[in-house]
């Protein structure tokens, strides 16, 4: 099995809080890998320093077997798609537009139509971004990180804040996604169902990672799951 | 009398160059205006009345000093900006106030040059000279023509830096590009409608077209025919009326604002 991504003592230090305390996982092509834990538990944290955003980190992280302080190369295999895009709801973009800043090359222009299909957002394609629904917005944005034909798709929580439909048709564009095109997805999320549902290979983490295998494992054993809900649990309480 | 405004050279020169600085600052002001720095503009302006005091004191050709102190503070604002993190706005303030501190300080040191600083301060486009105009051309060219080339980087790292950074785009370098572009096309514009209305031809325009909600290159189009009429037709009338270019310019371009709502809250303007 070819290793995709290999974290090896993953430390990320903020002036008042360890973030990230000796995180190691790896993940082998064909994953589909949920990350799960309670708000603060460093998911973001470990996305912001595997997309090289933040380089402040001990440890090393490797794609496709090299060290990403070396090269930057590995990010043209990454497909990202942020937890809540931000920008103005009146910028004058339309789907396209989106679409096309994902691509490297001007010559794959043709390649819009081509993803905005297979995302049924052909329709769509010449509306503004700011007008349509938070679902349909998130297709845009999975289109354009489709766009380069990427090997790995990278998802941070990507269904915060849309409708039950968006987000069942959202899944099953990942499941296809994985299964059919045999993209590698590392996806985090609140939803413990879903991860169920979806994710072939499960990574807990609280700071620390507990709990690092197979989904069937983690799901089988009761205890972990308990231990899990109790922490997002007073996590939820903590927030409210 | 209609046409004939239309024979005389200075009036040629006045109208090539108000056409190009109106494209100009309407590519440049929209991605300024979509970064949340529509005021940038006049920062860069009040800070080029510090370079054009010093160059007039200093006896050289004042657009040049202008053009070394505006870009030079730009880019040292936006490097303190994100060095001390200072917001954006708070930044304008600064780089606005310092360039008219400066420039106020060396005119009561040399005794004051009031004439020559007025029209730096409204803009003389019918006066403007060959080499001018040559000059305008030449430094729009170029500048278009680098957007033209990083479009898409420039485009993704206003719309979303993060997603920029990650997708290999080097957004910290697209904004320093973005700055500098900023104070080439400003203190360029100086002539057209001097330092005080500058953010105008920056805001207004992008501000119009943006209403009409249309993709990144229309609404660019949009934007650069309300700014091309307001300064076509605001040097004629200003010519016929004997008022000043600037402030006729300025209130065409409002105006076309002032319609886009109207017509926009009447309903007329559908999206798509």
């Amino acid at each position: 099995m070819l290793k995709i991504v290999e974290i090896d003592n993953l430390t990320v230090q903020y002036p008042d809080v360890k973030a990230l305390d000796n995180v190691s996982f790896e993940v082998n092509q064909g994953d589909f890998l949920g990350i799960i834990g309670p708000n603060g538990a460093g998911k973001s944290t470990l996305f912001d320093a595997m997309l090289g955003l933040n380089t402040k980190y001990k440890g090393t992280i490797k794609f496709f077997g090299e060290d990403i302080r070396k090269s930057k190369n590995y990010l043209k295999e990454i497909g990202y798609v942020p937890q809540k895009p931000i920008f103005e709801k009146n910028f004058p973009v339309t789907v396209t537009d989106v679409v096309r800043m994902g691509l490297r090359n001007e010559t794959d222009e043709n390649k819009i139509d081509e993803v905005l299909q297979q995302l049924w957002m052909h329709e769509l394609r010449n509306r503004i971004i700011g007008e349509l629904s938070g679902g349909q917005q998130q297709r845009v944005f999975i289109a354009k990180a489709l766009i380069t034909n990427p090997k790995i798709l990278i998802l941070d929580e990507p269904v915060t804040g849309i409708d039950q439909q968006s987000i069942d048709l959202f899944y099953s564009i990942l499941r296809e996604l994985n299964s059919k095109q045999k993209i590698t997805i590392i996806w985090s999320s609140h939803d413990l169902d879903a991860v169920n549902q979806l994710a072939n290979h499960v990574a807990c983490l609280n700071r620390t990672l507990f709990f690092h295998g197979e989904s069937e494992k983690f799901f089988s054993n009761d205890e972990l799951v308990k231990q899990y809900s109790e922490a997002s649990m007073q996590e939820h309480m903590h927030h409210h | 009398m209609s046409l004939e405004i239309l024979t005389f050279s200075f009036m040629h020169r006045a109208l090539i160059s108000g056409i190009a600085i109106a494209i100009l600052c309407s590519v440049v002001g929209l991605f300024l205006v979509l970064r949340r720095y529509s005021l940038f503009g006049d920062a860069i302006a009040h800070s080029s009345f510090g370079g054009i005091a010093l160059g007039l004191l200093a006896g050289v050709y004042p657009l040049w000093t202008a053009y070394g102190v505006s870009i030079a503070s730009a880019l040292i604002i936006t490097k303190i900006k994100d060095r001390y993190n200072i917001s954006g706005d708070a930044s304008i303030a600064v780089l606005l106030s310092s360039g008219i501190a400066v420039g106020l300080v060396i005119i009561g040191l040399s005794g004051g040059f009031t004439i020559d600083i007025f029209s730096f301060l409204f803009g003389s486009i019918l006066l403007i000279s060959v080499d001018d105009t040559v000059l305008i051309l030449a430094l729009t060219g170029v500048i278009l023509i680098v957007i033209l080339i990083l479009y898409r980087q420039i485009l993704y790292s206003t719309f979303n830096e993060e997603q920029a950074k990650v997708s290999g785009i080097p957004v910290e370098k697209i904004n320093y590009l973005i700055v500098f572009m900023a104070g080439i096309t400003v203190v360029t514009s100086i002539q057209l409608v001097g330092v005080l209305l500058i953010s105008a031809l920056f805001v207004i325009p992008n501000v119009t077209a943006i209403m009409y909600g249309k993709g990144f290159k229309q609404t660019a189009i949009i934007s650069m025919s309300f700014s091309i009429f307001s300064v076509v037709v605001g040097i004629l009338l200003s010519y016929i009326f004997d008022i000043t270019p600037a402030g006729t310019i300025v209130l065409l371009a409002i105006s076309l604002l002032a319609g886009t709502m109207g017509i926009k809250s009447s309903g007329l303007l559908s999206k798509n």
